[in-house]
């Protein structure tokens, strides 16, 4: 039943024994785990769609080869971060397994492609059916279900650029209220028109290069990707004697409803959100060894985001904050979970991650932006990600003990 | 017996603005009346049943938040202020689940970027987005805690139900809204009915609000069923087993709409149920994610006024999963 659900004990801990990414760094972990340690910027003009008549020409996209005739892009990108993660997990095929993912589009560029069908030759069907069904993130959710041969509920979490978040952190209370054992969970989106003109008309895009928490930054830049998490119980995970990654130990999350595309400038759900986060983990948020901020580069974000940084740890001056968004874009319902992993990254390879972009830090930072590739042994770690909407969600990470 | 209660009902439909409205076409019974939608580049307007425009500007509609709201906004924020009431509400957690979702302001900016996109408005993208619907709830009511808007086929309703329940029992939250809403628009229409012909899309909202008991003889939510997906299964098998694990109870409230290629599942899966029966959609049409609260919303009424001590949910959603609840006369 989905409910009542029965009440646990105590509440369990939750390993992560896999994961897996793409992103414009690169296919799977090792790519990326590099891209990231160093600092690499992965943009380059946009390929994949007619920038020709916006403000912005560059994106970080992802090089793909060619996938199945009927299989669009964020699918792809679903199914390579998957296979990542299921084969690092050792799992196998089951008949009860939670699948919670995050994505603002699902499908987005196949719903273009009908539209521009559907106006430009009417009645015409072919093809129209075939896009129709495999628009919708629940039949991407579906056929990832039958790929890896596993049955069970499917969440679908639509919370714009918190989605990924949102999504971990939903998984990660089903295992530690002791409703699921094992819970497959992430984040995915592809580049589309839609949303690249979308983020371009409200003259979020930065029309140079994204630059976050710069005191000169000039707004966002898009990527594309997917991150997948295999989530379960500690002692399950003992059990089998699988490498433990990481322990997904606390969520939070909040609502601003200040505005639907503006923060509130005090970052006040941002704060709450990573406060909930730190206390649903049992810690103090001075236990907090590295920061992986949401950091879009647009003003408004960043300057929210570090006031509620510097109030939630008090004197922040020595915590280390880096946005990797400086380097693979914003990966809107992909981010949250693309950034979980680079934190899983920080911990089990002992690096921070640099914002290389960023050339003069803003005043308002009270905190140590990482700006060059960092060696450090984080133990306990914070990822944060906000959305359109007002949705705030924050994941601590630590090295398993 | 489960410790969470209905603490309002909340609807927007094809019958109408309000509750009442909803009621007073299922208590009639007969269907509401079928629109045209224009569909352009053919002469061959498409059958949907809209919202009508209220009779009184709902209040809400002031708030500057919805000045520019979409269809579904406003009928997501009505409905979800008429389920809350009067209930003041500490820690509020709001559930807002679509399918189609904001399909009109995204047809309309991807029109304009297909036209030339420097144009593009910068007021209809962020209307675009799934939670945009949530969003407006949650600042019309001021609330700061979790916000979640769930994407599914219809079924998911019960699944975010469920949810909200579960946040509710944990302590979570200190009551929940769970909502679902769409609207309807010609790309919409025209998709579900290269499926099945005869297909009535319909628009509107339905929202619930759960909350802890508080008096005897409230409407409980006594169960929610597994989500019985389609993967490696057909729609018919799942409906069957969602059937079986929902057992029995007094009244069916199913999601038959008179289309025969897509009722079948639903049919086959409750052959054997002889008794009370009551099938919104026959009424007010294919309402999607809206459809779901309203077959709730029957089952909820009918248990509120005494016309049963249990009700059943049937939910055969089209193509991801099917779920049923049962609520009971506490």
């Amino acid at each position: 039943m989905l409910f009542p659900v029965i009440k646990p004990v105590s509440q369990a801990r939750v390993a992560i024994t896999g994961a897996g990414l793409v992103s414009a760094l690169g296919i799977g972990w090792r790519a990326n785990a590099e891209g990231f340690r160093t600092g690499r910027v992965a943009f380059g003009p946009v390929t994949l769609f007619d920038v020709s008549r916006q403000r912005a020409k560059m994106a970080a996209e992802v090089r793909l080869a060619g996938g199945a005739e009927d299989e669009d892009r964020a699918s792809q990108l679903l199914m390579l971060a998957t296979k990542e993660a299921w084969t690092q997990a050792r799992w196998n095929p089951s008949d009860n397994l939670s699948l919670v993912l995050g994505t603002t589009s699902g499908g987005m560029s196949l719903g273009e492609a009908f539209y521009r069908q559907a106006i430009t030759t009417p009645g015409q069907r072919r093809g129209q059916p075939t896009r129709v069904l495999h628009y919708q993130p629940q039949r991407q959710a579906l056929d990832l279900a039958q790929e890896f041969g596993f049955a069970g509920p499917i969440t679908i979490i639509a919370n714009a650029c918190a989605s990924g978040a949102n999504a971990i952190g939903h998984a990660f209370e089903l295992v530690r209220s002791g409703r699921a054992e094992r819970v497959l969970t992430g984040g995915y989106d592809a580049l589309s028109h839609l949303v690249f003109a979308g983020f371009d008309s409200l003259q979020a895009l930065s029309t140079t290069q994204c630059r976050p928490f710069d005191a000169a930054r000039d707004g966002l830049s898009l990527g594309e990707g997917a991150a997948m998490l295999c989530l379960e119980n500690l002692e399950h995970a003992r059990g089998r004697g699988v490498k433990i990654l990481g322990e997904l130990a606390g969520y939070g999350a909040a609502s601003d409803p200040h505005h639907l595309t503006q923060p509130d400038p005090e970052g006040s759900a941002a704060f709450q959100a990573m406060s909930a986060a730190c206390e649903s983990a049992g810690i103090a948020p001075q236990q907090i060894d590295y920061i992986n901020a949401h950091g879009t580069g647009t003003p408004l974000n960043d300057s929210a985001e570090a006031l509620a940084i510097t109030r939630l740890l008090g004197n922040a001056s020595r915590l280390p904050v880096s946005s990797t968004k400086a380097s693979v874009g914003h990966l809107l319902g992909a981010a949250g979970a693309i950034e979980a992993v680079v934190c899983l990254m920080a911990i089990s390879e002992g690096w921070l991650p640099p914002t290389a972009t960023t050339r003069a830090t803003d005043a308002l930072c009270g905190f140590a932006l990482v700006r060059e590739p960092t060696r450090a042994e984080p133990q306990c770690v914070l990822s944060n990600s906000f959305g359109f909407g007002g949705a705030n969600a924050a994941l601590v990470l630590r090295r398993c003990q | 017996m489960t410790g969470v209660v209905i603490g309002g009902i909340g609807a927007v439909s094809p019958a109408g603005w309000g509750l009442k409205a909803l009621r007073q076409a299922l208590d009639l019974g007969a269907p509401c009346p079928v629109q045209k939608l224009e569909r352009p580049g053919l002469n061959k307007p498409l059958d949907v049943r809209l919202v009508p425009a209220p009779a009184e500007r709902p209040a809400c509609f002031q708030h500057p938040r919805l000045r520019r709201g979409s269809a579904i906004t406003r009928f997501a924020v009505s409905a979800g202020i008429e389920a809350l009431g009067k209930n003041e509400v500490a820690r509020l957690g709001i559930i807002t689940c679509v399918m189609s979702g904001c399909v009109q302001y995204s047809r309309r900016f991807y029109h304009e970027v297909l036209d030339n996109p420097a144009s593009a408005s910068p007021l209809l993208f962020p209307e675009t987005v799934f939670n945009a619907p949530a969003s407006h709830l949650a600042s019309v009511l001021g609330n700061v805690s979790i916000n979640y808007t769930l994407v599914g086929d219809p079924a998911t309703f019960l699944q975010g139900l469920a949810l909200g329940a579960a946040w509710v029992d944990a302590d979570r939250v200190d009551g929940c809204l769970v909502v679902g809403a769409e609207e309807a628009d010609w790309v919409t229409s025209e998709s579900f009915r290269m499926f099945y012909k005869g297909f009535l899309l319909a628009e509107g909202a339905g929202a619930i609000y759960l909350r802890k008991p508080r008096v005897e003889s409230e409407v409980a939510l006594q169960c929610v069923t597994d989500s019985h997906n389609y993967s490696g299964r057909s729609r018919a098998e799942a409906a069957k087993a969602m059937r079986t694990q929902l057992g029995g109870g007094d009244l069916l409230v199913d999601g038959v709409q008179g289309v025969r290629p897509y009722d079948r599942a639903e049919i086959d899966a409750w052959l054997d149920w002889k008794t009370q029966r009551i099938s919104p959609k026959l009424v007010l049409g294919e309402g999607l994610m809206a459809a779901s609260p309203w077959q709730c919303i029957a089952a909820i009424d009918a248990l509120q006024h005494g016309r049963c001590s249990s009700a059943m949910v049937s939910v055969v959603g089209c193509n991801q999963q099917a779920i049923g609840a049962q609520f009971v006369r506490a």
